[in-house]
């Protein structure tokens, strides 16, 4: 029975990742370049997801770590000319450096203490950004020369490039989302979740535990933070703000906590909400904001957590 | 500018921050403390309050004493029936769940600031101090509306501290608060105690958007601001913990004022924030917090 | 993997990829779930009676609302008189509108929808700087012709690339380097900056304090304010004493809110003061508190209030956008326009149908053509095209550089006492976009 769930999960991931691949053959120009950077998004929203839907820390400081990356890469690249290759591995030390940082302070906090507590670091973060304005250039930002944007000589750029750099991060997220949630240490943090008392009571470290979500969340949100400023080619501070903490969040809720493909179905589902909506009406938040609350009325658990409570629950 | 009028007026300005915050913080901390959900949508009622009041002023033009005095009862009212409405439409149906509750208030803070972007517009529109004098003093002129905010935020405190602890109805929350299970066992009405806690908080909110808009304008977006400030004091004051609100509100108003002073202003907020997330860190319970968070 | 992929990708023509495409879609049997989603029709080349397509990127939403509302309003007025006047190349404009939010994440999205979606002819519109540089990278990679209308100096600088242009609004750097030398000789050679902690306001800071020093003045307070920042009385007594001239550029919702305060604080006895109008855009100059702005100057970039010797092409404009003398919308007395930036829509569409008209636009594959031929127009007449005056336009750096207006606030009206001349504002190219391939 448990080989026959694992087999399970491991064909729809496997299946999405296929999918996601041959699409990029049938996709209009418009649709594949929003596909790859809604997968760069999706990493972050699972990066999100394993502190958060798999261990319970409800952090409104996650745009820290993405911008961590996104600077770590961008400043790099403008300052030293270091290229996307070396970009990508600052991105995901920096991530995690910061994850580990902010993680061992704040840890020290739970519930939504843990959440305020990273609210005000991200925010002094996003301060911090505009205080070294005459390296970050602030709001406005900065680009990473197209020259530089290369991995392995091949040009970022282009957009089939972009299309599988995206997909293969978009892929190793899934792999190790799919892993923490199989393994002994996923079981752990989900107990955690559930009762942390009695996971402590059982002889866990329990902040050992946490911290280690959350340093892997760090790594990933930065990893993330990095490939978007080398595929689309601009570093701003608009990705440290609260919104990029907030919807990271909203992200995972509405595709469903905890589930590997969740984050990517809340990801893509937002984007589209936003991009048809504004077709149609130029009051298009109104109907994104009407449509998150029709959805979470009939999915209160998001799409998929949804799914597997009513009808499949072998969903991972 | 000298040291010791420097202090005063960044004192001044930090305990005018305060006055205001702690008005909407405790809005929220009823809401956070006795319904349990992080009402994203916070900020968006305070913004409607400040337009309505906005509107209530330019379609009354009685002068501005009597335009505001106006705003100052309607547009609470007015945006207490829309938190009902969203209340008893929306979250009830979500069974208060924690999680859902959060994508619900987006929603709801995206519809609110669209309707509002297309019915006010996206300018920042400024409401008449009902009684606009400058006080000047031997350094610097202040206005004297700000001293007028904060005697009235002190008055509208106290009365809601009364209303809390020795009413009826306050009892009601509190109990409520306290442990919603037992509380409808001896009969306390918790549905009706949820809608009227998630509409007097948001009254709490309108009401210090009122007072607040002869000072900043209205505008559309202003909401932001006032939640993100507002979810900190609660946390820091200590969840359940109204005089922790209120303490938390003034140390939060006093030391963005006076650290202003020493720093460079963008590091000055630096400081700040990680003074108070400090606090959090000492004691992760908040200032005045019983129970774990 | 990625070997085979690409070059596949990059070698065939557009025809050949929707042959494969859709036959892999056949074979995926997808097609139906994605005919729902618009944009999944293929657009038809651009036939030549067709109109032709403007992408206008604009704030509907967000932090730019207040100018986008306006930027709207002007540009769809100038694509009227365009396509009542017999179109470009006779062929009708068509406006296609996205709100981009004011962000620039969106703001890229944006741009790709006009290239890719919509088979725009060219994308234009955007003010703030963060949405022009998030979305310039993507402009140059699909190789559209990107006309912003921002006034950073972003595209000057050479930080952005060969399909991205401001063809007529000055920048930041010209602006505030041609208003020293009459500062320095009518106000005072002593002068505090109070600035957004943004890289617009340290634009001001530096090239202010540049052309300042230049003039035998010295700025002798920096005041930076930090962009969460809602309350501004506090950062006044950092003002230090000696200050002859207070210089202010504030954006965004508070900016009422800040004069408001500098007025408490100082009451009467209040320094020089010079602002840009960008404090005061979008609001009444006569609003409750802003009574001690009286006497006090501002930087305009086209006077909001009709002068003496504005020109009939002033006029015209005004009627045709529906503002009146004061600078109000016609319908709505209190709906205050942002007169100093929004002319930029007006005079851009027209410059870019003096741009596709000398290079024989047929399509998308001219837009190449285009830009060379845009890069070739040197000076612009003061005319119905151009109603804010005359202007310059450098085809290496793609940056124009107009005159500047400094206006006194009098019995509640913005009165122009100076214009610059266009040299005012000239400085060193910083980069040459023509040696960029196309």
């Amino acid at each position: 029975m448990r080989s026959l769930r694992v087999n399970k999960a491991v064909t729809l991931h496997l299946g999405a990742i296929g999918v996601l691949f041959a699409l990029q053959f049938v996709l209009p120009d418009y649709h594949h370049v929003n596909l790859a950077r809604v997968m760069v998004l999706a990493g972050f929203a699972m990066a999100y997801n394993i502190s958060f839907g798999y261990t319970g820390l409800l952090s409104l400081g996650h745009a820290m770590f993405f911008a961590a990356g996104l600077y770590a890469a961008g400043l790099m690249a403008r300052f030293a000319g270091v290229g996307a290759e070396g970009g990508l591995i600052l991105g995901v030390i920096a991530g995690l450096a910061m994850a580990v940082a902010v993680g061992l302070l704040a840890l020290r906090t739970t519930g939504v203490s843990f959440m305020i507590v990273t609210l005000m670091f991200a925010q002094a973060a996003f301060l911090t950004i505009f205080y070294f304005g005459e390296y970050t250039r602030g709001d406005e930002g900065f680009i990473i020369p197209s020259g530089l944007r290369t991995l392995f000589g091949f040009s970022l750029v282009e957009p089939a490039t972009r299309y599988l750099v995206a997909l293969s991060l978009f892929a190793l997220c899934v792999a190790v989302s799919h892993g923490i949630a199989r393994s002994s240490v996923g079981r752990v943090l989900a107990a955690i979740r559930e009762n942390e008392e009695r996971t402590r009571m059982l002889g866990y470290n329990v902040f050992l535990y946490k911290l280690a979500a959350l340093a892997i969340s760090g790594a990933m949100s930065g990893a993330a933070g990095a490939a978007y400023g080398f595929l689309f080619g601009y570093v701003g501070a608009t990705f440290a703000s609260i919104q990029y903490s907030i919807f990271p969040l909203l992200w995972v809720l509405m595709g469903g906590a905890a589930t590997v493909l969740g984050p990517f179905a809340g990801t893509l589902l937002m984007f589209y909400l936003v991009d048809i909506s504004s077709a149609y009406t130029s009051a298009n938040m109104l109907i994104v904001g009407l449509a998150l609350i029709g959805l979470i009325l009939f999915f209160p658990k998001g799409i998929l957590g949804t799914i597997r409570e009513r009808a499949a629950p072998w969903l991972p | 500018m000298d040291f010791g009028p420097y202090l005063l007026l960044a004192t001044l300005e930090g305990a005018v921050g305060a006055a205001v915050l702690a008005l909407t913080a405790l809005g929220l901390a009823l809401v956070f403390g006795v319904m349990r959900i992080v009402n994203v949508a916070h900020g968006a009622f305070f913004m409607l309050g400040a337009i309505i009041a906005w509107w209530v002023a330019d379609r009354l033009g009685v002068g501005s004493a009597l335009n505001f005095l106006a705003a100052l009862i309607i547009a609470p009212l007015a945006v207490g029936a829309v938190a009902v409405v969203a209340e008893r439409s929306v979250l009830r149906r979500l069974n208060y769940n924690p999680e859902s509750t959060i994508v619900a208030t987006i929603g709801l803070l995206y519809v609110i600031e669209q309707v509002a972007l297309m019915t006010y517009g996206p300018d920042a529109r400024p409401v008449v101090a009902p009684w606009d004098f400058r006080i000047q003093l031997p350094w610097f002129g202040y206005s004297g509306y700000k001293i007028l905010v904060i005697g009235a935020s002190i008055a509208i405190l106290l009365a809601v501290w009364w209303g809390l602890t020795r009413t009826r109805i306050g009892l009601m929350m509190r109990a409520t608060q306290f442990d919603s299970e037992t509380a409808r066992a001896f009969a306390i009405p918790v549905d009706l105690v949820y809608g009227g806690v998630f509409a007097f908080g948001a009254m709490l909110a309108a009401v210090g958007a009122v007072l607040v808009v002869p000072i900043q304008q209205a505008h559309y977006l202003m909401g932001t601001d006032p939640l993100l400030l507002s979810f900190i004091v609660v946390i820091v004051g200590g969840l359940g913990s109204l005089r922790g609100t209120v303490l938390a509100a003034v140390i939060i108003g006093l030391s963005d004022g006076i650290i202003s002073v020493f720093f460079t202003p963008t590091l000055a907020k630096i400081i700040a924030t990680l003074a108070v997330a400090t606090i959090l860190i000492v004691r992760p319970r908040g200032l005045f917090g019983t129970r774990p968070t | 993997m990625v070997d085979l992929v690409k070059p596949k990708r990059k070698k065939q023509t557009k025809q050949a990829r929707g042959v494969s495409r859709r036959t892999a879609l056949s074979g995926l049997g997808g097609a139906a779930a994605l005919g729902i989603l618009p944009g999944f029709t293929r657009y038809a080349q651009a036939q030549s009676s067709a109109p032709i397509k403007i992408g206008f990127q604009v704030h509907r939403t967000g932090i730019g609302a207040a100018y986008g509302r306006w930027y709207d309003r002007t540009t769809k007025a100038a694509a009227k008189l365009i396509n009542e006047s017999g179109g470009i190349n006779g062929r009708p404009v068509e406006i296609v509108t996205e709100d981009d939010g004011t962000d620039p994440k969106r703001g890229a999205e944006v741009v790709e929808k006009f290239a890719t979606q919509h088979g725009a002819d060219v994308a234009f519109g955007t003010l703030f700087s963060h949405v022009v540089i998030g979305s310039a990278p993507r402009a140059g990679e699909l190789k559209i012709p990107y006309f912003v209308v921002s006034e950073g100096h972003h595209v000057a600088s050479g930080m952005l690339n060969r399909y991205t242009l401001q063809p007529c609004i000055t920048d930041v750097k010209s602006q505030v380097q041609s208003m020293a030398p009459w500062v320095a000789s009518n106000l005072g050679k002593k002068v505090t900056m109070i600035y957004p902690d943004f890289a617009f306001g340290h634009d001001h800071r530096d090239y202010f304090s540049a052309a300042m020093a230049a003039q035998g003045g010295e700025v002798i307070g920096k005041i930076a304010v930090p962009p969460t920042e809602s309350s501004y009385f506090k950062y006044f007594p950092k003002i230090p004493r000696g200050t002859e001239v207070l210089y202010h550029v504030m954006v965004g919702p508070g900016v009422l809110t800040f004069v408001k305060e500098m007025g408490e604080f100082f009451g009467d006895q209040r320094p020089e003061i010079f602002g840009f109008i960008d404090s005061l855009e979008a609001v009444s100059i006569n609003s409750p508190g802003l009574e001690f702005l009286e006497g006090s100057y501002f930087w305009e970039a086209n006077p909001r209030y009709a002068q003496a010797a504005s020109t009939k092409f002033d006029a015209f404009y005004r009627a045709k956008v529906g503002v009146d003398a004061s600078g109000a919308s016609i319908d709505d007395p209190k709906d205050i326009s942002t007169y100093s930036h929004m002319f930029g829509c007006w005079e851009t569409l027209h410059f870019i149908k003096q741009g596709m008209e000398s290079a024989g636009y047929r399509g998308p594959g001219d837009r190449a053509k285009l830009i060379e031929a845009v890069e070739d127009i040197a000076a612009m007449a003061e005319s119905q095209a151009h109603p804010q005056g005359a202007k310059i336009f450098n085809g290496k750096t793609h940056q124009v550089f107009g005159h500047q207006y400094i206006s006194q606030v009098g019995d509640g009206k913005l009165n122009v006492v100076h214009k610059t001349a266009i040299e005012d504002g000239f400085y060193k190219d910083e980069v040459d976009y023509t040696s960029q391939p196309l």
